[in-house]
């Protein structure tokens, strides 16, 4: 070990403004958010709820992209992420954007010259949001800008003169320093390339393994301590519920773990894949679920957030779960030197409770590849279209041959204490013709495998009637019978 | 792209550098706070545990024995206790506030207070509070006509309930207040709040000052929309409490959960009415019954619900008409003022029994609206006792019922629900009438001072505050043009009750009327000063004096504005004045609830259409056509942001914004990823805004413009009634429907089914 690599064992490093930061003095459990505001006075990045739902904490981090040639800039929520994760990465505020001689960057013109503000409150988070999206593609059409934007509430506009900044941002003059070339910049590259380590991050209650087997003796040494990867659940447990964690593992910097594997037995996501690729992934294999694809989350947490993250929470709720499940999905558990298979069905035994053993951890998941003879559709209800937490959601995979369904797997999240298979209605259906009745049936015996509960998403009642008729659209969407999502239509 | 001026702060906004109250760098030694809560929705005070607190190092606690003046922060019926004693009166009611070195540590502190009640039955929503006869103020009525008897001999009539849900402000920013004690008894407070005066008086009541001993700042909001009217007094009171106990400044900054818990919200109404119509849809009488929710004390309660009264007409004429309002006490929180202020509740009954009696006589709920509007010269006088002057409800309706098409689509719409679809569509056209003035006459008063530097730049201060709506960039372009400046000479400054004194609240859209007026009557007696002196100066009649671009012409002379007020002042001319000015024409009859409450009125109309998903409930905005009257506009890309925005707030409320109590009363939609305001994709594919032009205000209001900060909301009713629409086709078309709002999917799906059930069972006629 060099006497340089040595030094900086022990401190977070990472970026900001072009300036090398290294802070080995803050609580592993800080917030990005609370280091901009209270440590550094950055006070430009806003807190609206602490929970990664409002988008005013939105900040972009640079990250080097796998084969190290160019970096990936992507929106995060501030709120929620920890410190000492984004090391060696860099981190852009909305105080970074402006050009040396003080020009506002395009993205902030456009939203001056577009009446984008009111208050003014939530602005900075769109700002970088829109920044994200300006870096990848300054000429979006409407439908990118709205979906770079779901995760940043404003309570002012309605959204149109955002909407429009978005749109025109990339009609003004190139900025001097963040273009669209800006991500392969050779010396911004090789300022990331000079932060990676030789050796990996140990802070007072975290530790930052590079390889699984690091991982797996450090879970062994600790089985008290907690697995980190994109702190969109755990974040809540120190912003919200004021909880003082154990030692904290962090997933995310071993590199195995980040990889999708495609083969033919089928694709593999790491445990420390993220949402957004895991997603990506997964609607590029399967286009009935780029609806859910788009309406999981928001970009920011999809960009933090893991999948495997999402299946091992095992929420009854996470939109995750239903989809894999329908896809027959494995997962690839670990513990010491010991690897186990188990379908993902089989891993939640009630809520909040899976068969996980002390010291074991979640490496990958694993679907089958796709088969061009089943159909698979995602669907998920809930009140408001973008960035919300399913009242009901269904994954579904059907096999249907010679009008006949072969293979039939529903799987429901919100309709039980864990996610799960609706047997009944798949018994209804399978070796039966697909027909209106059919489906009519298997929504009828939907009553048989659930009886959920009722909160403030929606009442017991509506569960499981919308859930039925689910099973209903899934039919006219499979025959092709006419539009069957609101989303589909355009005004007449 | 507009071309007006725009908002004072967006360079600020857009790169981070509008400093909010928690950007306020603080004095060192400031201390951060949190309040303790109440767990249950009503019970007795049996115990206050805070040995685990007091005992920490640092940590200083408050409670109502910590008071040193009046433990209240009620600006009405001193029924909003500071901090709770006895008693605790809702879940999330405050019981005590800890300060300590961070904000963190005062908020794990907080929750180390052990806290011991004794539970007490509680009244949770309207029809419990109805049955107990439990209320926060006094019902009340008013009527005209003889509505009971003309009902009798309606040759239609119909009956049926109206239900309301309430609305969370969801300002970005949450509540603030940043306490600094002063030399000799001072309190400075930084607050976000829309009315500093009452934050001052409830500050100094609660230290047991006089008012000349505490200030109170606000350079700008992120958001209040009604929300911080009354309620940053509570925020700010407690923070000047635990300051005076620590003698050391107090930041309280609320969490959102918190936030969403602790402040009121809109009213959720139950109305109940029966109406008399003939056979073309012509209301003959109305009685309706209003009922809110109007939580554990008075608050805004009794205006929001006269208010509420006053607007139940929205666009028509009714000629036999009683209201009877009941102001309901529950063990909730107490509900508060919130765009609109009970008006689009109001307006919301009136097109809901509009839409049945259309549908009951299978007419054209336009055609019936129609039929119903408010004349000219004629059917033109409100049930209490105003003339509707200046009506422009009809061209408006006209136009945009034309320019969107409203009837080819219409028919477009029955085609297509006509093959049985499982996506339905819907359309509907609504107008909004929104009366502008305090109900309460006093508010209706402004006080401003400018100040003219002898470099010939400007300071403006003024009674408003700047929450997002863009009133400071409109009273400065007011001062601007009145000295013949550019709009970059004038800077508005914070607002600050040492500066404008006995302020009314920035609320009931009249900000910009009210503050306008009285800056420009601060800029004119300073131009009327320099056009003198300039014209002695210059030997030529001071009415001769033009001031223009910055540039002062007098005669054949032409200086600079700057010059002009250097050369005025060495010549000890004052280039410094305040302003005042008081809403004309207005006179009102609280108790009779009668006369001329409001100064004007603001128009609009709105035409949206929407899919809903007949299996899941779901609906999408598709497509929305507004026009809206804002007279002579300021600025006109500032109303087009309240117009947007106030119509998908409006949206909101009435469709996905679902507030959701538990059977023990506990608020478990306190954040946003269970409480859902709008996003991006929820603003319609396509939207034609417009400003209804060539028709300035008929009343004398400053350059003729209209307030524009409410009446935009209520745009959003024609969302409702489109679903409605929708929902109408999956039944026999003439079917009553009970649709709640919000319309969440839950709440479509079950119209829906109830149609389709009444439908297939027999004799429903």
């Amino acid at each position: 070990m060099s006497r340089h690599s040595r030094e900086h064992q022990g401190a977070v490093r990472f970026l900001l403004d072009g300036q090398l930061v290294c802070e080995r003095a803050v609580p592993c459990t800080m917030t990005v958010l609370e280091y901009l505001r209270e440590i550094r006075h950055r006070t430009g990045t806003k807190e609206g709820c602490a929970e990664g739902d409002c988008g005013a904490c939105t900040v972009v981090l640079g990250e080097l992209a796998a084969d190290g040639s160019r970096i990936e800039y992507r929106a995060i929520n501030s709120c929620i992420r920890f410190l000492p994760t984004i090391d060696g990465q860099e981190l852009l505020t909305v105080e970074s954007l402006q050009d040396p001689d003080g020009a506002l960057h395009p993205v902030q013109q456009a939203m001056v010259d577009c009446h984008g503000s009111q208050c003014g409150f939530c602005t900075p988070g769109f700002v970088m949001s829109l920044f994200a999206l300006y870096l990848d593609d300054p000429h979006p059409a409407r439908e990118q800008v709205t979906q770079a934007l779901s995760g940043n509430l404003c309570r002012c506009t309605g959204y149109r003169p955002i909407i429009e900044a978005g749109l025109r941002m990339g009609d003004y003059p190139r900025p001097a320093r963040w273009h669209r070339d800006a991500p392969t910049d050779p010396q911004r590259v090789a300022a990331l390339q000079g932060l990676r380590r030789q050796e990996p991050l140990r802070l007072q209650g975290f530790f930052a393994p590079h390889t699984v087997d690091e991982l797996a003796a450090a879970l062994t040494d600790a089985p008290g301590a907690q697995l980190l990867a994109g702190g969109t659940d755990v974040g809540l447990w120190v912003t919200k519920q004021l909880r003082e964690l154990p030692d904290l593992i962090y997933v995310s910097a071993v590199e195995e773990l980040r990889q999708v594997r495609r083969d033919d037995t089928g694709i593999r996501i790491g445990a420390a894949v993220t949402l957004a690729e895991a997603w990506r992934v997964l609607a590029g294999a399967w286009s009935g679920l780029a609806q859910m694809a788009r309406r999981f989350a928001s970009p920011p947490i999809r960009n933090s957030g893991t999948l495997c993250g999402n299946l091992a929470n095992g929420s009854p709720i996470g939109d995750g779960l239903p989809v894999l499940i329908a896809l027959g999905a494995q997962i690839e558990l670990r513990s010491g030197a010991q690897t186990r298979w188990l379908s993902l069905e089989q891993w939640y035994l009630g809520y909040q409770k899976k068969d996980l053993r002390p010291g074991e951890f979640l490496v990958s998941v694993q679907v089958p590849p796709p088969d061009p003879r089943t159909w698979v559709a995602a669907y998920k209800l809930s009140k408001r279209s973008d960035q919300d937490i399913s009242a009901v959601a269904l994954g579904a995979a059907l096999r249907v041959e010679a009008g006949v369904v072969r293979e039939v797997r529903l799987a429901f999240g919100g309709m039980a204490g864990i996610a799960r298979r609706a047997e009944a209605a798949e018994k209804a259906l399978t070796g039966a013709a697909w027909t209106a009745s059919a489906a009519e049936a298997a929504a009828l015996a939907l009553r048989q495998d659930f009886q959920p509960l009722g909160d403030m998403r929606a009442s017991s009642a509506y569960r499981l009637e919308a859930a039925g008729n689910l099973l209903r659209r899934l039919y006219v969407e499979h025959s092709g019978a006419g539009p069957v999502r609101v989303d589909a239509l355009g005004p007449v | 792209m507009s071309s007006a001026p725009r908002h004072e702060s967006a360079h600020l906004h857009v790169s981070g550098r509008a400093h909010y109250a928690d950007d306020i760098a603080l004095p060192s030694g400031t201390l951060h706070a949190a309040f303790g809560k109440s767990g249950i929705a009503h019970g007795r005070i049996v115990r206050l545990d805070l040995a685990p607190v007091i005992t920490l190092p640092g940590v200083v606690v408050a409670t109502a024995d910590d008071v040193p003046g009046d433990n209240n922060y009620s600006g009405s019926a001193h029924d909003d206790p500071i901090f709770a004693q006895d008693r605790v009166q809702y879940a999330g009611q405050p019981l005590f506030a800890v300060a300590a070195a961070t904000h963190a540590a005062a908020r794990r502190a907080a929750r180390l207070v052990r806290i011991e009640c004794e539970p007490l039955a509680a009244l949770l929503d309207i029809r419990a509070a109805l049955a107990a006869g439990s209320y926060v103020l006094p019902s009340r009525s008013l009527t005209r006509g003889c509505p009971r008897e003309v009902l009798e001999r309606a040759p239609y009539r119909l009956s049926g309930t109206v239900v309301l849900g309430g609305q969370d402000h969801f300002y970005l920013e949450g509540q603030i207040a940043i306490a600094v004690p002063q030399e000799d008894g001072g309190m400075l407070v930084h607050s976000s709040t829309q009315h500093p005066s009452e934050v001052q008086h409830v500050v100094a009541h609660a230290l047991g000052r006089p008012l000349h001993l505490v200030t109170v700042q606000c350079r700008r909001m992120g958001g209040g929309f009604g929300g911080k009217e009354t309620q940053p007094a509570l925020i700010a009171s407690a923070a000047a409490v635990l300051a005076h106990k620590a003698g050391r400044p107090v930041k309280l900054r609320l969490d959102r959960d918190d936030d969403m818990l602790m402040t009121g919200k809109r009213h959720d109404f139950l109305a109940d009415y029966e109406v008399g119509f003939d056979a073309d849809g012509r209301i003959l009488a109305l009685t309706v019954m209003l009922a809110s929710r109007c939580g554990y004390s008075a608050d805004l309660s009794g205006p929001v619900n006269d208010r509420a009264v006053l607007h139940i007409d929205n666009a028509y004429w009714l000629e036999h008409v009683e209201v009877v309002s009941h102001r309901c006490r529950t063990h909730t929180v107490s509900n508060t003022a919130f765009r609109g202020f009970g008006a689009p509740q109001g307006m919301v009954v009136i097109e809901q029994v509009l839409d049945e009696v259309a549908r009951r006589l299978r007419l054209d709920p336009l055609a019936v609206r129609r039929r119903n509007l408010y004349g000219s010269k004629e059917r033109n006088v409100t049930p209490y006792g105003q003339v509707v002057e200046g009506n422009l409800l009809q061209p408006i309706i006209d136009e945009v019922a034309r320019s969107s098409d409203y009837a080819g689509r219409r028919e477009r719409i029955a085609a297509w629900n006509a093959t049985g679809p499982v996506i339905r569509r819907g359309i509907a056209l609504s107008p909004v009438k929104f009366g502008i003035s305090f109900t309460a006459t006093q508010f209706n008063q402004a006080g401003a001072l400018v100040n003219v530097y002898t470099d010939g730049t400007v300071l403006l201060n003024h009674g408003g505050t700047e929450m997002g709506q863009g009133l400071f960039t409109k009273v400065a372009q007011v001062v601007a043009r009145e000295l013949g400046l550019p709009l970059s000479a004038v800077r508005v400054s914070a607002t600050d009750t040492s500066v404008v004194p006995n302020t009314s609240a920035t609320a009931a859209s009249s900000g910009s009327d009210l503050n306008g007026k009285a800056a420009q009557a601060a800029a004119c007696a300073i131009r009327e000063r320099l056009a003198r002196f300039a014209g002695l100066t210059f030997g030529v009649a001071a009415e001769q004096v033009r001031f223009h671009d910055g540039q002062v012409r007098a005669g054949d002379t032409v200086l600079g504005f700057g010059e002009l007020a250097d050369r005025a002042h060495r010549a000890r001319v004052p280039l410094s004045s305040t302003g005042y000015y008081r809403t004309p024409r207005i006179e009102w009859n609280n108790t009779a609830m009668s006369g001329r409450p409001f100064f004007y009125f603001a128009y609009g109309a709105a035409v949206s259409e929407v899919a809903v998903d007949t299996l899941t409930g779901e609906f999408r905005l598709l497509n929305v056509d507004i026009l809206h009257d804002v007279g002579c506009s300021l600025n006109e890309a500032i109303d087009m942001g309240q117009i947007e925005g106030g119509f998908l707030q409006g949206v909101g409320w009435l469709t996905s914004e679902e507030l959701w109590w538990d059977a023990q009363g506990c608020l478990r939609t306190h954040a946003p990823s269970t409480y859902k305001i709008p996003t991006a994709s929820d603003w319609p594919q396509r939207a034609t805004v417009r400003l209804f032009e060539g028709h300035p205000n008929h009343e004398d209001t400053i350059y003729q413009s209209k307030a524009v900060g409410e009446p935009p909301f209520m745009l959003a009713i024609s969302v409702l009634l489109a679903i409605k629409d929708a929902v109408a086709s999956c039944g026999d078309g003439a079917a009553g429907m009970d649709l709640c709002a919000p319309a969440t999917p839950e709440a479509v799906l079950r119209a829906i089914r109830s149609l389709q059930s009444s439908a297939s069972g027999s004799g429903f006629t």
